[in-house]
């Protein structure tokens, strides 16, 4: 009969055993990161991202955007100029918005009035500026991955992309691999 | 804390993030946090609607205790208490 209980306890002892590293693992495996997929080149997409971003680093958390597509838009310096490069990527050059504060809105563009408006609406309720925004996400250590594929696709070149300190070049894997230790995940 | 209990609080940083929206005030609050010892007050002053639940949720999530909100004339003060 005692056997019989001993015998249950130990059972039971290693069930929760295995029960707690399980559940270390699982913590360990999540950390306090957000990783966001910046696809979208629109301004009003940006902002949304930066704002997510500034909050959670606010919060302590690890913020790390990867910028692809037509989000490089919002990544080029309008001071900057690159050579060498073909025909098609100097038209897409052209073509693109040059830097964050030339781009568009996804809705009510309205050949541009709709970002002056927007941006006139930002300062009259005191909401930071795009340029405060990146200024603020460098001092907090907020990470840009700007993707590699993207870059070469799009046909921008390293020198025309904007001074961030917490910047670097890499491909979707980085992405995957970070989200996936990310608790929180984000596609814009 | 009453109302009265929260504006006799000694404050030991009060920061005045009335002149910018979100995630504004909490971005400041978050500087300020680094300039005071553990166990004091701070109070932040924020017109932002968002900043009294932002700030509270922050504090759970940080630790520091989240002491209440004074409403002002177009403004809230919000006080928390560094873990």
């Amino acid at each position: 009969m005692e056997s019989e209980v001993t015998n249950q306890l130990a059972q039971l002892q290693k069930e929760l055993e295995a029960l707690g590293k399980k559940v270390s693992m699982l913590e360990n495996s999540r950390k306090d990161q957000l990783s966001i997929a910046v696809v979208s080149g629109d301004f009003d997409k940006i902002l949304a991202s930066m704002v997510i971003a500034l909050a959670a680093a606010a919060n302590d958390t690890q913020v790390k955007l990867f910028f692809s597509f037509w989000a490089l838009s919002a990544l080029r310096d309008e001071k900057k100029r690159a050579n060498g490069k073909d025909f098609i990527s100097k038209m897409f050059g052209v073509m693109l918005p040059k830097g964050r504060n030339k781009l568009g809105l996804s809705n009510l563009n309205m050949m541009g009035m709709g970002p002056v408006m927007i941006k006139y609406l930002m300062r009259k309720k005191n909401v930071l500026s795009i340029d405060r925004m990146f200024k603020e996400a460098a001092e907090l250590g907020i990470e840009i991955t700007i993707c590699e594929m993207s870059m070469d696709l799009m046909g921008f070149k390293k020198e025309e992309i904007i001074d961030y300190p917490n910047l670097r070049y890499a491909g979707a894997s980085t992405f995957v691999n970070e989200g996936l230790e990310s608790s929180m995940q984000l596609f814009i | 804390m009453t109302n009265e209990e929260l504006s006799a609080l000694g404050v030991a940083k009060s920061v005045d993030a009335r002149g910018t929206a979100c995630p504004g005030p909490l971005l400041e609050a978050k500087k300020a946090i680094g300039t005071i010892a553990s166990g004091e007050v701070m109070e932040i002053l924020s017109a932002d609607e968002g900043t009294r639940v932002d700030i509270p949720k922050w504090c759970t999530k940080q630790g520091h205790e989240y002491l209440g909100t004074v409403e002002e004339n177009g403004y809230y003060k919000i006080f928390m208490k560094k873990k």
